[in-house]
């Protein structure tokens, strides 16, 4: 039994998003005593020496531990949902989890489409007995408040018919919140709101462009400091900015588990499209491991597989 | 419940298209049959007519009947053929046209419609318009009016009958506190109205009466000239007792030097198949004379034959 070489494995088992359940197995499951003394001795990530003469588990390391591990089980639960409900059930999580979360409700509420909105806004009255604005309108006390309640109360037109004349005008009124920000924030304008919250996706994708036009930059770059503003326009006019993004701040060790998460969710959500666009997990390879890992590479690949059963 | 009267053996659509086409046939028309037919309806057989009418003759029903009628009477056939959400969508796309009672259609259709009606209202607004209905609301309206008519328009309101006594308490009091500033179109007056399921919404005000002596609606009589208020008022009045606002149009627009006839026929046409029984026991109750009544008085006529058939009056 080379223990050096098992004391390797066992950390990379526990290092990447998700844990490698397979070399668990095969090294833990039927390590005796000694083995299992020499890993926590040398495995000083996740054991401390106690004074008391043991080696004692890091706390927050079990804690950290538990999330990797139910990685894969939160991916098949949320695959299996029924998009409405899941919709449903992840904005109601994440109105509950606060403010920080409250991009979570704008990706979805931007992201889908309109029928499906409409969808998850049934599920919600089946599962929680309230209306979803109605709920955000009570949870959300901050300046939010009126973009999100909008946002989620959508029922966009679909077709691609835009009207050149309102599509400047709006991008004027766009451009003048901004610049105005330092006397009342973008995020509070009820014209933005507006604009926002009720034109079609095509006639917000021409406002983008304009809007390009008329300032030299973007108006996400020019958003970059209005929080959950800077992510509507995104997820409304440049949605696969919005999902590259996310998805490369979360395939990173590094990342905070919020971040982790999403990509659980953008990869279940948005699995038609990414593999549509050929999205290349290359770096999903190097960074998930286990179950979770294999899990994620089969809904990328399954498309393909799929083809006529 | 519905004054919709329809005969127990309906003929075929073809037939009732046949029909209707001879109607038009020939000089002048024959009015009668139109309400014989149109008027003895519900929505899916009167959708059927319409689909048989242009498969058999190579024109939408609602052009021909375009083209033959005019003026109330025709509007009245023509409001009643449509498709219930179809003719909702059509009413609030007028009703972003217009100035002054704009703002009333559009409340009355978002607040005495159930929440899967005002959906399907916004999926046939796309379908005819090419814009979504919120967003047009949302460029016609201003101020206050639009801070309180987008949201309505956009509710899909919960429709359980469950509520919440706590709730209903404290969102009395935030009422009772805003009225009383005079914050008429604060956020949490608009949050509570356009967001509260109709049986939350309804407890609460009744919490409001027992707890602060007055019904709601006293209260926001305040200012009588406030437009805004007499909005809210209709608000409240459509979401907790719909054949009281319809009553009260009903009565304006006959009392009105001359009638408003476009309120009438708005009401009968899209109560009909509802409640407009309820709506003329309120109507009895209120002026001590049948609706039957005061709209022949009001009224002369196919538009008024049209609009008794409506109601109920006479046989199938």
């Amino acid at each position: 039994m080379a223990y050096p070489d098992h004391l390797e494995a066992l950390n990379k088992a526990f290092s990447g998003i998700g844990v490698d359940e397979n070399s668990l197995i095969s090294i833990v499951a039927n390590s005796n005593h000694e083995h299992k003394k020499s890993f926590r001795k040398g495995c000083s990530k996740l054991f401390i020496e106690d004074q008391n003469g043991f080696e004692r588990m890091d706390q927050s390391i079990i804690k950290n531990l538990k999330l990797e591990f139910k990685r894969f089980r939160d991916a098949v639960v949320l695959s299996l949902l029924h998009p409405w409900e899941r919709d449903a059930r992840l904005i109601e999580k994440a109105m509950k989890k606060g403010q920080k979360h409250y991009d979570v409700i704008v990706e979805i509420a931007c992201t889908r489409s309109s029928n499906e909105l409409l969808g998850a806004r049934k599920a919600y009255h089946s599962l929680f007995h309230h209306s979803v604005e109605e709920h955000l309108a009570t949870h959300v006390k901050g300046c939010e408040r009126k973009l999100l309640v909008a946002l989620v109360s959508a029922y966009r037109y679909e077709g691609p018919k835009v009207n050149e004349d309102v599509v400047k005008s709006e991008a004027e009124i766009l451009s003048n919140a901004i610049k105005n920000a330092d006397k009342r924030k973008p995020i509070e304008d009820e014209d933005t709101i507006m604009i926002l919250a009720t034109r079609s996706k095509p006639h917000l994708k021409a406002v983008y462009e304009h809007y390009n036009k008329i300032c030299d930059k973007s108006l996400t770059e020019d958003l970059e400091a209005e929080g959950i503003l800077k992510d509507t326009v995104e997820c409304l006019c440049t949605p696969e900015t919005y999902f590259t993004r996310i998805l490369d701040a979360g395939l990173s060790v590094d990342g905070d588990e919020e971040s982790k998460r999403a990509v659980t969710r953008v990869i279940v959500t948005q699995r038609e499209a990414l593999v549509k666009e050929g999205y290349a997990p290359n770096k999903i390879q190097g960074i998930l491991t286990g179950h979770y890992k294999d899990f994620i590479l089969g809904s990328l690949a399954r498309e393909e597989m799929n083809k006529p059963l | 419940m519905a004054t919709l009267k329809v005969p127990a053996h309906v003929p075929a659509p073809s037939e009732d298209a046949e029909q209707l086409r001879k109607a038009f046939e020939g000089w002048g028309t024959n009015e009668k049959l139109i309400i014989d037919i149109l008027a003895h309806r519900n929505a899916a057989q009167r959708n059927s007519i319409r689909k048989a009418y242009g498969e058999a003759y190579g024109e939408d029903l609602l052009t021909s009947l375009d083209k033959e009628l005019s003026s109330d009477f025709e509007r009245a056939v023509l409001l009643f053929t449509l498709d219930p959400a179809e003719r909702d969508a059509f009413l609030a796309n007028e009703a972003t046209k217009r100035l002054t009672s704009s703002n009333w259609v559009l409340m009355e259709i978002a607040c005495t419609r159930s929440s899967y009606e005002l959906f399907n209202v916004r999926k046939a607004y796309h379908a005819r318009y090419k814009k979504s209905l919120e967003e047009d609301v949302a460029h016609h309206t201003t101020g206050e009016y639009r801070k309180l008519l987008v949201p309505l328009v956009s509710a899909f309101r919960y429709e359980g009958e469950e509520v919440n006594m706590t709730l209903a308490k404290s969102e009395a009091k935030i009422l009772r506190d805003k009225i009383s500033d005079k914050h008429y179109s604060d956020e949490e007056v608009i949050r509570i109205v356009t967001t509260r399921s109709k049986a939350q919404l309804n407890a609460t005000l009744n919490h409001y009466n027992s707890a602060f002596g007055n019904a709601i609606n006293k209260d926001l009589k305040a200012d009588p000239k406030d437009e805004f208020l007499k909005l809210l008022r209709a608000v409240i009045k459509c979401l907790t007792v719909p054949e009281k606002y319809f009553e009260k149009v009903l009565r304006q627009a006959i009392n009105k030097l001359g009638t408003d006839e476009r309120a009438l026929t708005r009401v009968v046409t899209t109560r009909a198949e509802v409640d407009m029984v309820r709506i003329k026991e309120a109507y009895q109750r209120r002026n001590s004379v049948p609706l039957e009544k005061a709209v022949a008085g009001d009224t002369s006529g196919d538009h008024e034959r049209m609009l008794l058939a409506l109601i109920g009056a006479g046989d199938v």
